[in-house]
């Protein structure tokens, strides 16, 4: 009985999960033969495939999508089988069946055959998927589908926006699909009324849409397209100041960084001490060490490297003044002399020992990327780090020169060094301890320059020279005098390099520099007193 | 652990050069090893690039010794460092030459390190395989060029740019030295021919090693918001793409928005940054590492096991050098000898097979047949090729978009025999170069 009832049960489930089975294989075999399309097609079919794909209302389609879309969709030669890889990093990529979402292990990249993609299909599929993306619940999300679609739109997908905006409730979102829709309309249709919406927005497709718009052969259009154009016109104006003075400080405070270390060797001790960068080269290699013994931890790596960059630079530091520059006391030509030696020593060493080729420094994820002001004017992150970081070392040194007992003393050794030492002050040890603090500052230089150029054996050459045109500009000497010169050589050459061009601008930026020290051969801000005559 | 091999390593490399240098036997002609001069900087600024070079044409030649040898003889490398200063290359070629008594060089990368040791090769009579791409506007008799010609990169890509994507504006970015200002020059004189106004070019030059891209970056992207699509043709050299590129990504201009397409930036530049935020953007080169031919892969895997590093990469110039000493192999092989009157007459014509499933053929201007890739940058650090053209190409030596060089060829086959033959005047020019500058 029970055993009957069994068997009927069975054959029940049998019956009902037949249907199911075999919807399944056809899915199956119908994604296969989607993506077999999608595999052969010629880049200018890709892209109907792909429509037809978000179409077919499988599941998995968003994924073969994603994959198709970051070049991962691939097909295994043999079997004919597709599989998304999942990683594609050396000779055999990790691979997970695209249909069954089975791990199938790692394949020989000479096994497989990527399915093609190219930047206009990216963006048709972004665009594919943005439209996917407007009906989540989540209204970031949809914010961003909705910016991504913005100079994305045709015709079919016009229709989907405009039903989509009326059942939209968040503002935001709602604003940004009204603007890509009156993007598609003024820049297929002509659309007079779009116009208005786009007057005063500061994206950059609404501006391209406007400005092809002031080709048009309708008059009424033209006008009003020109109208909305001079109105963002001003505001782009505002914005792009803006963003010149920002650019100037950030690159002022990268040269306020790099010189500030020299500020103290140089400025305050009076040694040429022309390795300065490759000092600024070791804090660098030091970051890209800290992240070399910490994978996977970018950001702790880039924060253990602050102190461990000061120290590995303050010890090379301690070692050049003692191997070296102590003996040379008080005779310029040999200490710039030996000390360039030392420079092309210590580069040497690096290419030998680690490298000739740069190293990749990781940036964290909270330092790339930038702060989104408006659509005109965006902050890039690293950069703002690197402004910040500047002046807290600055003010730290300040601090550290004009509060702390050291300071007091290397100021004392500075202006008399006989007075100094017969008040009891060890001359030697303080020579050195500022050695070491000028080279540790040029460490933290070197940790943070790694996060915006390259790291390798000529990081220092690159910045030693605007270094030296920082301190002297400043007035040798004064740390306040290497602030306001960085920052305003930084400002200098970012108001001149648009229009002077980059070359042009670095030539203008030295010859005017030459021209003030003949002014006033003692900087910005010459120190004064008897201590500055001698 | 690792540093230390890599202190061996490099004293061994020193012990070798070392040895090499110091114990040269004057041998006679057609006795004891065929040396051949390597002649790439190890130090300096151009170690970067160079020093891979360096070991491929070490591996080639070891893999040569292997399989016997040339003409029943061992191939000997002579290694010397010219250290990325210029007039050195110069000095260290005449060393080459004169006191190490080399049949062949391989070696060169920057243009002006190029044209420095150009007289010494012409007045020594030696051979030299230079495999960078590079700006043209010459043609050496002693000098065979296994990189691109402007038309076997610049042109096609800008092709591609033109045609296929549908580009209307351009910006022309590039460091200031020879190799971009003279590129620029041919595809502005291009670009113009094909109807493209003033006001839709943008040239833009910076210095070398250049970092702060800020406001040139922000230009670009004023520049590309006119309504017209734009692109980025680069011919940034060296090590300032990173910070370049970096910039792109942090400004967030897309490829999809404004494609930068980059003739100097391979597999190797790429190895230095992460490629994430870069997808999409293109380079131009006659090789890529991706390439799916099996020739590529054995390559690929010659060279991995030779580094000993799981994640070395492949790049354009080595496979330059990969046909430039394979041609120059098989042009010993015809002409029984190593002589370099021999070598020189008996290379043109020569085909090897290249690394992208083609095959490279020696013209008579000393350029070879190359195909073109277009390729977009993925985030594993490597290209996917979008477009490649239907044939190879071969290499032109004077640019028919340049008012001074449009009406000269080169060939060096008897009777012409000449390197600047100007077709109106119907008379060779005499000088290697004239129009470049």
């Amino acid at each position: 009985m029970s055993i009957i009832r069994s068997l009927k049960q069975l054959l029940i489930v049998c019956l009902l999960s037949l249907p199911v089975l075999g919807h399944a294989q056809a899915n199956d075999e119908q994604a296969q033969s989607l993506l077999t399309q999608l595999a052969d097609a010629s880049y200018a079919q890709k892209g109907k495939i792909a429509g037809e794909i978000a179409r077919s209302g499988d599941e998995r389609a968003r994924g073969w999508l994603e994959a198709f879309s970051a070049g991962k969709l691939a097909k295994v030669e043999d079997s004919g089988k597709f599989v998304i890889v999942l990683s594609n990093r050396g000779r055999n990529w990790t691979v997970q069946d695209a249909l069954t979402g089975d791990d199938l292990g790692e394949i020989s990249r000479r096994d497989l055959d990527t399915i093609r993609v190219n930047n206009s299909l990216r963006s048709e599929i972004d665009g594919i998927l943005s439209v996917i993306d407007l009906t989540v619940n989540d209204a970031d999300k949809r914010l961003e589908a909705a910016r991504g679609l913005r100079g994305n739109v045709d015709e079919a997908m016009a229709k989907k926006l405009t039903e989509l905006m009326a059942s939209e409730e968040d503002a935001d979102v709602k604003a940004t699909l009204d603007e890509a829709l009156a993007i598609y309309k003024v820049e297929e249709q002509g659309d007079i009324g779009a116009v208005k919406t786009l007057s005063g927005s500061l994206n950059s497709e609404a501006r391209a849409a406007l400005n092809s718009a002031t080709y048009s052969d309708d008059p009424a259009l033209k006008q009003a397209a020109q109208d909305a154009l001079a109105s963002i016109e001003t505001k782009l104006k505002w914005n792009r100041a803006a963003e010149t003075l920002y650019f100037g400080l950030s690159l002022g405070s990268v040269l306020v960084l790099a010189a500030i270390g020299l500020a103290i060797t140089f400025g305050v001790m009076g040694v040429i001490n022309m390795a300065h960068g490759e000092l600024i080269m070791l804090g660098a290699y030091t970051t890209w060490g800290m992240q070399q013994m910490l994978p996977g931890q970018p950001g702790l790596a880039l924060i253990l490297s602050i102190p461990a960059g000061f120290l590995v630079s303050a010890l090379a530091g301690v070692a050049i003044e003692r191997s070296v520059i102590q003996f040379l006391k008080g005779r310029p030509l040999e200490t710039l002399l030996a000390t360039f030696g030392i420079s092309l020593v210590l580069q040497q060493l690096v290419r030998t020992v680690i490298s000739p080729l740069n190293r990749t420094v990781v940036t964290p994820d909270w330092m790339s990327g930038s702060i989104m002001v408006n659509e005109a004017l965006s902050l890039t992150l690293n950069r703002l780090y690197i402004i910040g970081f500047a002046l807290v070392v600055f003010v730290g040194l300040m601090l550290i020169m004009r509060k702390t007992r050291l300071g007091l003393e290397v100021r004392a050794v500075t202006q008399n060094r006989a007075m100094a030492r017969s008040m009891g002050i060890k001359a030697t040890k303080v020579d050195i301890m500022t050695f070491a603090l000028g080279s540790g500052v040029a460490g933290l230089a070197g940790v943070a320059l790694s996060q915006i150029t390259n790291v390798g054996p000529n990081l220092g050459q690159n910045y030693i020279i605007d270094s030296f045109m920082v301190v002297v500009f400043g007035g040798v000497g004064n740390l306040w005098g290497t602030l306001v010169a960085g920052l305003s050589l930084g400002t200098i050459n970012q108001l001149l390099e648009p229009w002077a061009g980059a070359v042009l601008a670095k030539i203008l930026v030295l010859v005017f520099i030459i021209l003030f020290i003949q002014k006033r051969p003692r900087g910005l801000f010459p120190q004064k007193g008897r201590a500055a005559e001698g | 652990m690792k540093i230390k091999k890599q202190i061996t390593a490099g004293l061994s490399a020193l012990a070798l050069s070392l040895t090499v240098s110091v114990s040269a036997p004057v041998a006679a002609a057609d006795e004891g090893p065929i040396k051949v001069g390597i002649l790439h900087s190890l130090s300096g600024t151009m170690a970067i690039s160079e020093s891979t070079l360096k070991d491929t044409m070490l591996m080639l030649i070891k893999e040569q010794n292997e399989n016997g040898g040339l003409l029943g003889r061992k191939l000997e490398p002579v290694v010397v460092d010219p250290a990325s200063n210029w007039p050195l290359f110069a000095e260290k070629a005449r060393e080459l030459l004169a006191k190490d008594k080399v049949d062949v060089i391989f070696g060169n990368w920057t243009s002006v390190s190029r044209k420095s040791v150009l007289p010494v090769v012409e007045e020594l009579n030696g051979l030299l395989f230079y495999p960078v791409q590079y700006e043209g506007e010459e043609s050496s008799e002693n000098v065979f060029y296994t990189g691109a010609a402007p038309n076997q990169q610049a042109i096609p890509a800008v092709n591609y740019l033109m045609n296929q994507v549908g580009v209307k504006r351009w910006v022309l970015a590039g460091t200031d030295y020879v190799y971009p200002r003279t590129t620029n020059k041919i595809l502005e004189a291009y670009l113009k021919d094909h109807g493209v106004a003033d006001d839709d070019i943008m040239v833009n030059y910076t210095p070398f090693g250049h970092s702060n891209w800020q406001s040139i970056v922000s230009d670009i992207k004023t520049f590309g918001s006119q309504g017209k699509k734009t692109a980025v043709v680069s011919t940034i050299n060296g090590d300032a793409n990173v910070p370049f590129y970096r910039e792109l990504a942090n400004q967030g201009i897309k490829a999809e928005d404004i494609p930068v397409v980059a003739f100097s930036v391979g597999e190797q530049e790429l190895s230095g940054i992460d490629t994430g935020p870069l997808v999409g953007h293109l380079a131009a080169w006659n090789y890529f590492m991706s390439v799916d031919t099996d020739a590529n892969y054995d390559f690929i895997d010659k060279w991995v096991a030779y580094t000993g590093k799981e994640d070395a990469v492949t790049n354009d110039p080595m496979e330059a050098h990969y046909i430039g000493f394979n041609m120059w192999k098989e042009a010993v092989k015809k002409a029984g000898t190593t002589d370099v009157d021999a070598v020189k007459d008996a290379i043109i014509g020569v085909s090897v097979p290249n690394l992208t499933g083609g095959y490279a053929t020696m013209m008579p201007n000393h350029h070879i047949t190359k195909p073109v890739l277009i390729g977009e940058i993925q985030d594993n650090g490597q290209f996917s090729v979008v477009w490649q053209t239907p044939s190879t190409v071969a290499g032109d030596a004077w640019s028919d978009y340049l008012p001074g060089s449009k009406d000269l060829i080169s060939d060096w086959r008897k009777p012409l025999h000449c390197g600047n033959y100007n077709v109106v005047t119907k008379s060779c020019g005499g000088k290697s170069e004239v129009a470049a500058e």
